[in-house]
């Protein structure tokens, strides 16, 4: 790991000007950050330490949403009782992510930043050719091995699959990101690859994520998190599904549908070709399964990866069939 | 880039100490090299085994991907400041009565792991302890007898 300085802010504004500076980072939980440093993939000039601010960890829940601050910790945020209770899709997105450690470390701000974990993107001394590092070096995934890399959301410059947990809950919900006093929605704030794979994020030098704010929703409050992987835990997603359903009076006809998809696509996947599809209709095995194919339309593999392509809309309709049990 | 070191306070097991150390130290190494304390152990060195687990402020972390910057101000526990007076933390009594492990390198950090996962109230069944104890791989596959040990000193700690 190349040394940088240190620098621990004592204010939100002594942060946002340190670490606009050139070659300058921000560091909050370093589970990303300092992983990457090591691997010779991040080589920071300068951290700005964030942990020690104060205030920006709080976790309000009112009637309107949630507000969660940056720098709560993952692990913070997937027991609060209000959080279980309102958005249990964010809770069981955070509890099935990592390890309890690194949930301790993580904040909810940091996690947002997470970075791919493509083993291409990670090895600059054996893989030299990586846009997303380099602009315009290539791409060694593409022909590589790609049992982990995105079946949705990919172009010819990258194919690196997104693998957080958290964000694809939060891209259900809608919620939006604060940058200070500047609204983004989560899903918009996620960047597609198209030519340019090393812009991840919509947020520019001087930004800081500041908060985290999910509107709340009855079909928010009836979610979950259905989360398939390699093995049973500490693992990222083959494929994973945040969905939450509202029922009309009837209790059987869909009046809201969320969904969206983790371990498949380049970013955060919000699948609403599949809400449409259901909405307005009685919840029905068949139909639910029929419509969940509809969130891998478009998906393109690169041979290794092709199960997700199957995986993915079955992953969708036990969720959806889930949600509907617990009428 | 010029050499430049910045002083670290550290609170480590109700001793502190000030070191002189580049940016870039974890809190891992400064344990292991500078103060000496070689029970954390080193794995992978990524954030993917488990073996440095320590406590910080009470919480199970990760030494080795805290900067030992990072860790000013704050309580640093590690395996070697589990017993009291002598007396082994009952959670390493478990170990050695449930013969929790084989080769030994990841103990410490599956103890550090267990005490703070039954303090969590994670440790409530067989199932729940082996989610909340994932972070802390073992090669020798001692996983039976670590859970067993963790419910064992679950109940000890409650009762």
């Amino acid at each position: 790991m190349r040394d940088f300085s240190y620098l621990r802010a004592g204010s939100l504004d002594a942060a946002r000007q340190a670490a606009a500076l050139p070659g300058a980072m921000l560091l909050a939980g370093g589970t990303t950050l300092i992983d990457l440093a090591k691997c010779g993939v991040a080589e920071p000039d300068s951290l700005v330490d964030i942990t020690h601010l104060k205030g920006l960890d709080k976790i309000a829940v009112s009637a309107s949403g949630a507000t969660i601050g940056a720098l709560a910790k993952m692990g913070h945020v997937a027991d609060h009782a209000d959080i279980k209770r309102h958005f249990p899709a964010v809770s069981e997105a955070l509890w099935q992510a990592a390890s309890a450690q690194i949930r301790n470390m993580a904040t909810i701000g940091g996690n947002l930043m997470q970075r791919t974990r493509c083993p291409y993107f990670r090895d600059p001394a054996n893989f030299p050719a990586c846009n997303k590092r380099e602009p315009g070096s290539g791409c060694s995934a593409i022909g590589g091995v790609t049992r982990g890399h995105a079946v949705l959301g990919t172009s010819e410059a990258c194919i690196a699959m997104y693998p957080g947990d958290l964000a694809t809950a939060l891209v259900a919900f809608d919620a939006i990101v604060h940058l200070g006093e500047r609204r983004v929605s989560v899903d918009d704030f996620f960047l597609l690859p198209g030519a340019t794979p090393d812009r991840e994020h919509a947020i520019d030098p001087g930004e800081m994520i500041t908060a985290i704010e999910i509107p709340n929703s009855a079909a928010a409050r009836r979610s979950t998190y259905l989360k398939i992987r390699d093995r049973q835990s500490y693992e990222f997603a083959a494929a994973s599904a945040a969905v939450g359903i509202e029922f009309e009076a009837d209790g059987r006809t869909i009046r809201d549908l969320r969904v969206a998809l983790g371990g498949v696509a380049t970013k955060p996947w919000r699948a609403r070709a599949v809400e449409q599809a259901l909405k307005g209709k009685v919840l029905e095995p068949d139909a639910v399964r029929a419509a969940s194919l509809l969130a891998v339309e478009g998906a393109v593999d690169n041979g290794a990866n092709h199960y997700k392509i199957e995986l993915a809309p079955r992953v969708v309709a036990r969720a959806i069939l889930k949600m509907g049990e617990t009428a | 880039m010029t050499k430049t070191t910045i002083p670290v306070h550290l609170d480590v097991n109700g001793h502190r100490h000030t070191l002189q150390l580049e940016p870039r130290v974890t809190l891992l190494d400064a344990l292991r090299d500078r103060l000496g304390l070689t029970g954390t152990k080193k794995g992978c060195d990524h954030g993917q085994c488990g073996a440095c687990t320590v406590h910080v402020d009470g919480e199970r972390v990760l030494a080795c991907l805290t900067l030992a910057a990072q860790a000013e101000g704050r309580t640093v526990t590690t395996i070697e400041g589990l017993a009291r007076e002598g007396e082994l933390h009952p959670v390493q009594a478990a170990f050695l009565e449930q013969d929790a492990f084989q080769c030994g390198y990841c103990t410490p950090g599956q103890i550090m792991s267990a005490v703070a996962c039954i303090r969590e109230g994670h440790a409530g069944s067989d199932e729940e302890i082996r989610e909340y104890m994932a972070g802390n791989l073992c090669r020798c596959g001692a996983y039976p007898h670590i859970v067993a040990a963790v419910r064992q000193a679950a109940l000890e700690v409650q009762s």
